[in-house]
Order: C-alpha cells, then sequence, then structure tokens
C-alpha cells in the first residue's frame, strides 16, 4: 500500500490579498430583492425552486390517486392525468433540481467555499435569478390558460407534442417551450459566473485540488449544463417555429385524424437526439453536485477524510466528460439505426465504472471512521442506498438488448426515480440540514429531522422498489389507468393502491420538513459558526450567517485540503483548511 | 445499532421481494429467451453488489458508530485496492455488456426466410398488412391515405394489389416461423408492444422500423402502445393470436386484399397499367 502525501506545500505566508470591488446595496431594494449578493440570490433561487417544487409534489399525489384508485376521482381524466405527469417531470428535473443544485447551492456554496468575495460577476447573477423567475412563472401560467399545460409528457416528443391528440396543443406547448429558452437563458449568466468564479476567484492556496468535493461536483455540473442546454435550446425554437410558423423541422409528412396536413420533409427522431444530447448530460448535472455533497457530508460526519479523493475528482470529471457520448442509449427503441445500439451500450456501461468508484469511496469513507448519525449522515446513507439501486437498474437498461422488454415500461419510471429523484433529493435534503446553521445561524429540530429522513426514505423506497416489478411485468408508463389486459394479475392493483398511500405519506413528512424550516428559523437552537467542526472555509466565516462580502477584512488563506479530520496527534479531530501548518508541523514531517 | 439493522433488513427485504414477487415477466412466446437470459445475468451481478455495498455499509454503521474516544483512521488513499475494485468492476460490467451485445446482434439480424408483415399506428388504433400471394408489399405514403384506403397503399403499385389488409381487427400469426415486423405510423411516435413477445420497436411517421421474432407459442395476447401517442394512448388495444398453420392459412383465407376492399375500378387500372398480366 501507497500512501500519497498531502500537502507537502511550503508554508504560504499571509500576503496582502487585494480588496475586490464589491457592488454594496444601498436601500433595502437592492439588499434583499435586486440583491447583487450571491448568498441572497441563492435564497431567492432555492425559495423559488421549493415553492414550484411544491407544485409538482402536489401533481404527484394527484396522480398516484388516479393510478392508485382509478375511477375514484372524477376531477383527474385522462387528459389531466397526462398533464399532471408532464408537468411533474418538468418542474422536478429542470425548475427544481437544476436550479436548486446550481442556482441555490451553487451561488450560496461556491463564494464560501473557495474563499471569494462574491461571484465574479454579481450584476449577471442577479439577472439570472430574475429570469428563471420569470421562467417559472411563464411555466405555472399554462395551468390557467385555454386548454391547460401541455400533456406531451416532459420528453415533449413530436409529433404528438404540437398536434390535436395531446392536450395543451394551443397554449400549453407554447408556454412550455418559451419558459425553456427563458430558463436556459438564466441559467446560462448564472452558470458562466460559477465557472469563472471557481477558476478565478479562489483565494490564495486554494488549488484545484485542494477544492471540496462540493465544488467540484457543482463545477463539473455547470460546465456540462453550458454545453447540454444549448441542444435543449436550439430543440425548443425549432419545435416553436414548427408550433407556430408551420414549419417542418421534426415533422414529417403525416394525417391526423384522417385530415392530411400541410407538414413535410422533418424528422421526429432529430428531435429525440437533440433531446436526449441535452436530456442524458441533464442527468448528470442533477447527479454530480449531488455526488460532491454527499462525499463532503459523509467525510465531516463520519471525522474522516474522503476516501481517494483524488480518484473521486477524476470520478467526476470522467463521469462528465463520459455523459455527452451516451444520449442514445433513451432511444434504443426508437427506430434509430440500430447499429448505434452496439455503440451506445458499451459507452453507457463504461460510465458504471467511475460511478462505481465513487460509491466504493463513499461506503470506504464509513469504513474505520467515528460516524455521528446526525440527519445529513442519515441522508447520506439513504442517498448511497437509493443511488445504488437505481444505478444498478440503470446497466439493465443501458445493456441495449435489456431494455428492449423493459424500455417505456413503469421499470423505467421506478429506475430514475430512484436515480435522479429520491437519491438527489436525499441529498438535497440533507445538504439543507448541514447547512441550515451557516445561512440562519441555528440548527434545524433534531426530532423531526429524524421523523422526517425516516419516513421519506423508507417511503421512497417502498414507493419505487416494488415498483420495477410492475414494469418486470410489462405495464407501460404514462397510461392513466392499465385497463383490461389479460397478462396483468390483479394484485397489481393492490400493489398500485400500496404505493399511493406511501406517496401520500412521503408528501406529508415533507410538510414537516417545511414546518421545521420556518419554526427553527425563529425557534431553533443557535448554532455558532461551527456546529459539525468540519474543515471547509464556509464554516469559518467571521459572521454567522456570512456578511456581505463574507470575509471582513482579510481573505481566508488555504493551506491544506478540504479533508483533515482525525489528523493523528492534532489537537482536535478536524483542521480548518485556512489554519496554517505550524501547530502540527510535526505531524505534517511524520505523516507518510 | 437500530440504524444497522435498518439498512441490513432494507438489503435483506429486497432480496425477500425479488424471490417472492408475484409481479414477474410474462411468459415467454416467442424466441427473445436470450433476452430474458441477459437479464437473470443481469439481476445476479447487480443483487450480488447491490447486498455487498449495503451489507457493508449497515456493518459500517455497525461497528464504526461514534462513542467516546473513538477516533477516526487516517487514510486518505489506498492506491492498490482502489485499482482492484476498479478492475473487478470492468469484469462484472463486461460479464453483462458481452452478451449483451451478442443478443443484439441477433436481434439486428433479420434471417432471410423471414416473411413481412406490416404493423400501422394511428391514433389511436392499429391495422396490419400481409404480402399477398407475390409474397412482397406494396409501396405506400401517408398522401394516399383515405377513408377508402386506411393504409395509404400506392394505388398504381402492382405488388400492393393483393396485399391483405387487416383494418382494425385483430392480427393472426402462424407458430414457429420468423417474422420480420415492419412498423409504421400515420401521425405521431407509437410502439407495437406485446410483452410476451419482449421485442419492440417504436413506429416514426415518415419512416419505417422494424424487430423480428419467431413465435415459439400459440395464444392469444394483448397488443398495447409503448410510447406516449395523445390522450388516449392507454387504450390502443389490439389483439394478436398466434396459432398454428392450418388455422392461420383458414383464416388468412377469409380476409380481404387491397384490390378487393379498394373496388373493382383500382382492380381494372392496375391491370391495365401492369399490362393485362
Amino acid at each position: 500500500m501507497v500512501d500519497v502525501p498531502y500537502d507537502r506545500i511550503a508554508d504560504v505566508p499571509p500576503a496582502e490579498v487585494p480588496e475586490v470591488e464589491l457592488y454594496h446595496p444601498k436601500s433595502w431594494w437592492t439588499q434583499y430583492v435586486f440583491s447583487q449578493d450571491a448568498k441572497v440570490i441563492a435564497i431567492q433561487y432555492s425559495l423559488t425552486a421549493t415553492a414550484i417544487g411544491l407544485v409538482a409534489l402536489v401533481l404527484s399525489w394527484l396522480m398516484r390517486l388516479q393510478l392508485g384508485f382509478p375511477g375514484t376521482f372524477s376531477f383527474i381524466d385522462a387528459n389531466q392525468y397526462l398533464q399532471f405527469i408532464t408537468m411533474h417531470g418538468m418542474i422536478m428535473v429542470i425548475y427544481l433540481l437544476t436550479a436548486l443544485f446550481l442556482g441555490g447551492f451553487g451561488n450560496y456554496l461556491i463564494p464560501l467555499m473557495v474563499g471569494a468575495r462574491d461571484m465574479v460577476f454579481p450584476y449577471v447573477n442577479m439577472l439570472s435569478y430574475w429570469v428563471y423567475l420569470l421562467a417559472v412563472l411563464v411555466l405555472a401560467s399554462t395551468f390557467f390558460v385555454p386548454g391547460g399545460p401541455t400533456g406531451a409528457g416532459w420528453t415533449l416528443y413530436p409529433p404528438q407534442a404540437i398536434l390535436s391528440g395531446t392536450p395543451g396543443q394551443d397554449w400549453g406547448i407554447i408556454l412550455m417551450l418559451s419558459s425553456l429558452i427563458l430558463f436556459i437563458i438564466g441559467f446560462t449568466m448564472g452558470g458562466l459566473n460559477y465557472v469563472v468564479t471557481v477558476l478565478q476567484a479562489r483565494t490564495r492556496g486554494m488549488t484545484l485540488m485542494r477544492m471540496p468535493l462540493t465544488v467540484w461536483g457543482i463545477f463539473t455540473a455547470t460546465v456540462m449544463a453550458l454545453l447540454a442546454f444549448p441542444a435543449l435550446f436550439v430543440a425548443s425554437v425549432m419545435m416553436l417555429f414548427d408550433r407556430v410558423l408551420g414549419t417542418s423541422f421534426f415533422m414529417p409528412a403525416l394525417v391526423e385524424m384522417g385530415q392530411q396536413m400541410k407538414y413535410g420533409g422533418g424528422s421526429p427522431i432529430l428531435f429525440q437526439h437533440l433531446f436526449w444530447f441535452f436530456g442524458h448530460p441533464e442527468v448528470y448535472i442533477v447527479a454530480l453536485p449531488a455526488f460532491g455533497i454527499v462525499s463532503d457530508l459523509i467525510s465531516t460526519h463520519a471525522r474522516k477524510n474522503i476516501f481517494g479523493y483524488r480518484m473521486m475528482v477524476w470520478a467526476i470529471v470522467a463521469i462528465g466528460a463520459l455523459s455527452f457520448i451516451v444520449w442514445a442509449h433513451h432511444m434504443y427503441v426508437s427506430g434509430m439505426h440500430p447499429h448505434f445500439g452496439f455503440f451506445f451500450a458499451t459507452t453507457t456501461l463504461i460510465i458504471a465504472i467511475p460511478t462505481a468508484i465513487k460509491v466504493y469511496n463513499w461506503v470506504l469513507t464509513l469504513w474505520r471512521g467515528d460516524i455521528h448519525l446526525t440527519v445529513p449522515m442519515l441522508f447520506a446513507l439513504g442517498f448511497i442506498i437509493t443511488f445504488v439501486n437505481g444505478g444498478l437498474t440503470g446497466l439493465f437498461l443501458g445493456n441495449v438488448v435489456v431494455d428492449v422488454p423493459l424500455s417505456d415500461t413503469m421499470f423505467v419510471v421506478a429506475h430514475f426515480h430512484m436515480v435522479m429523484g429520491v437519491a438527489p433529493i436525499m441529498v438535497v435534503l440533507g445538504a439543507i440540514y448541514h447547512w441550515y446553521p451557516k445561512v440562519t445561524g441555528r440548527m434545524l429540530d433534531d426530532w423531526m429531522g429524524k421523523f422526517h429522513f425516516w419516513v421519506t426514505f423508507l417511503g421512497a423506497y417502498l414507493i419505487f422498489f416494488p415498483m420495477h416489478y410492475i414494469g418486470l411485468l410489462g405495464v407501460p408508463r404514462r397510461y392513466h389507468e392499465i385497463g383490461e389486459a389479460a397478462f396483468i394479475p390483479s394484485s397489481t392493483h393492490t400493489l398500485n393502491a400500496f404505493i399511493t398511500v406511501m406517496a401520500l405519506m412521503v408528501g406529508f413528512a415533507q410538510m414537516v420538513f417545511l414546518f421545521n424550516l420556518v419554526w427553527s428559523y425563529f425557534k431553533g437552537r443557535p448554532s455558532g459558526g461551527n456546529p459539525w467542526r468540519a474543515t471547509t472555509l464556509e464554516w469559518q466565516t467571521p459572521e454567522t450567517p456570512p456578511g456581505h462580502g463574507n470575509w471582513g477584512k482579510e481573505l481566508p488563506v488555504v493551506y491544506r485540503w478540504a479533508y483533515d479530520y482525525s489528523v493523528p496527534g492534532a489537537e482536535q479531530d478536524f483542521i480548518p483548511q485556512n489554519q496554517p501548518p505550524r501547530p502540527t508541523r510535526a505531524v505534517q514531517e511524520a505523516a507518510p | 445499532m437500530v440504524v444497522a439493522i435498518i439498512l441490513l433488513l432494507v438489503a435483506v427485504g429486497s432480496v425477500l421481494f425479488h424471490i417472492y414477487s408475484p409481479w414477474w415477466w410474462t411468459p415467454i412466446a416467442t424466441n427473445w429467451s436470450y433476452i430474458d437470459h441477459t437479464i437473470s445475468i443481469t439481476f445476479w451481478i447487480t443483487g450480488f453488489v447491490f447486498f455487498a455495498v449495503i451489507a457493508f455499509m449497515a456493518y459500517c454503521v455497525l461497528r464504526f458508530h461514534h462513542k467516546e474516544g473513538r477516533q477516526a483512521h487516517y487514510n486518505p488513499e489506498n492506491k492498490k485496492l482502489e485499482w482492484w475494485l476498479t478492475i473487478g468492476t470492468a469484469i462484472g460490467v463486461g460479464a453483462m455488456l458481452a452478451p449483451g451485445l451478442v443478443v443484439w446482434h441477433q436481434f439486428v439480424t433479420v434471417p432471410a426466410d423471414a416473411t413481412e408483415i406490416e404493423v400501422m399506428g394511428q391514433q389511436w388504433s392499429w391495422n396490419y398488412r400481409l404480402p399477398g400471394k407475390d409474397g412482397r408489399m406494396g409501396t405506400t405514403d401517408v398522401r394516399y391515405v383515405s377513408s377508402e384506403n386506411p393504409l395509404g397503399l400506392n394505388p398504381d403499385d402492382q405488388h400492393g394489389q393483393d396485399d391483405v389488409v387487416i383494418a382494425s381487427e385483430d392480427l393472426h400469426l402462424p407458430v414457429g416461423k420468423p417474422v420480420k415486423v415492419l412498423l409504421r405510423s400515420l401521425d405521431v411516435l407509437h410502439d407495437f408492444y406485446v410483452p410476451e413477445f419482449r421485442a419492440k420497436m417504436d413506429m416514426v411517421p415518415g419512416m419505417v422500423t422494424y424487430f423480428w421474432m419467431t413465435p415459439i407459442r400459440t395464444g392469444t395476447f394483448d397488443v398495447l402502445c409503448a410510447e406516449l401517442c395523445g390522450a388516449a394512448h392507454a387504450q390502443m388495444r389490439s389483439k394478436v393470436i398466434v396459432e398454428e398453420e392450418n388455422d392461420y392459412k383458414a383464416w388468412l383465407e377469409k380476409q380481404k386484399t387491397y384490390a378487393e376492399l379498394s373496388g373493382r375500378s383500382a382492380v381494372m387500372r392496375a391491370t391495365y397499367e401492369s399490362g393485362g398480366k
């Protein structure tokens, strides 16, 4: 065994750090509403994403009520069911998870974790949020327009997305595409900020290979998003033209309900390629920040350095790069040339290797640790289980021929909910319990947190694990009711009802969580500056919550990597990144 | 302690659920049992990894949870262990990928003796077409679609005249004969999906897609649409009846050809244009 030494970098002298020019708010409006402070923008992003996420949660109850007890609820028909699933999917993937991880956590944590005073382009950062808010409002408005929101499925496949057989063909689809275009414009402004800040605004001593994995995850995801979202942008613009101007980018000659349409020459499969060229990286745009954050949660709460840090960084980068050449594994049965299957199955299964390394390193970090079973740690453990489960079922769907019977069944629904629904949300929740004290100066209530965790984790597992088997049986997805089919035993209906009851319970647990967020803001136990005794810079700020400019007079200087937990011979079981090496010099030299 | 036990229960419970689940794939009706075998291999490998990782995690939580005076071990990296895990994972991935690609090769290689048939989807019904006596199907185009010609056959193509057209009725297939299923759509994406066949493929307007299979047992099977196609997606149903050769022939006798359906004039015209043959 070869141990690799860290921090053999010579003592960095505390130098005068030139003051960064900051925008200083002059009024209440510019401080809290049109704020250019990344921390305020982060809260704005998070609250907006949570608000629209609650809409998605209610939609999931409605669709589960229909699936669990078909025919019982007269106010849900086939059209509405399709509108519910479409809006639920789009909100969760883009307007909640992407916005929360990058706009929320990215804005809050990047400047603090790399030791910057703010994002490098604060004004553009502010603009990013307001355009995002506009995108959310346009999306939400589709519930109130004639015909309602689009029911084309979150994948919006043409031709059906813009034809009259699909609900929301009038206003719904037009506003949906407009909202996506706005979202991408807003995201691009924010994304450029995150990338440039990580590359240019790190404090002295914060080398790339000393950054916490949270920053690595968000940084890589942002680079990917900047490369992937343009494909969706183009596809949205082209489909908008097809719908509004009657062009035929994605529309072949077709007969709709006996009527010859004026379209001709377009390719529905082209849209799928563009959509998934964005859509697959999107999975990792959500997953990589979660990977990074959960690494830091595990390390901090197990009081142990993350195992194999360099391998973890390279795995993040490798996954990010590979995720751009696997997109057509969503299209094995789309009718594309069958020989694509060989290539995309191979690339898809190769991506399992760096992903598996990450899982091994998480559990090996627990090995011989000092595991504090705090609420963030519980959510991290829940993440590992749901992510391993969802990742492994991905090996079924990625392996082209295995995908043929399973594609478009409930197996797919169960798989992607486990891997990019439940698993990242476990991390989001764990991260909120972890960083809430830094944001508010108060701890979230522990008892409510543990209740929230157990109901959410066990409930979500009981929803999605059995669902795979409904798909294995052959029940297709996007059916508002199964109807008559000889191959489906009646016990399937019982299972569906059970899943619905579980979904309602998990939903209730989220209400407890929201109550906890509000209650603890006023009544929570004061946390102090570093309640988890963590090493990373955001916990070393002079004020909690961090003030304008984050660092008071001088920027911190970084002397070590982010994971000096339980260093032998050290006074405490953690050494902050900005602590000079002198007190432990003997250890530094003695360490292998 | 409690947390470790619950984590272990999740792993054990998942395995038990898998073993005793009453919900399992339907009895297969085609030659694609290879696909089922590949799924089984994948279940074994992924099941092992799933259980091993969760059980290891549960053990860590049990053994290393915080106690007064415990200090974590300081061990940033272990190159050797990381490489062995990488190699082991690569082997596991290879063990799933290799049979998968072999079976995919079979899946995309249509045998020369396969009979071509056509399935055509539209919102929200299924239509079928079988080649007539000449063994070939005529060309089609959506521009020919009308109420008399629901499948859009080319009225000037002599190969199409004897094609058997089955509009909104059930499809019959002879057992034991390989068929290449050509797939078309008039309007939006559909997907010809019979769970017992395992094989499926999207139907895309503007192009012809396909898959092939050999039915291996007789029976009546539900046809569902597996690609979201609008409001009545869930109601787009039909049936496929796989039967013995003689029964199939008897059924085929009773079906109408395109020429019969489109009326005498079309037959006359086609006869005239093909030079009286």
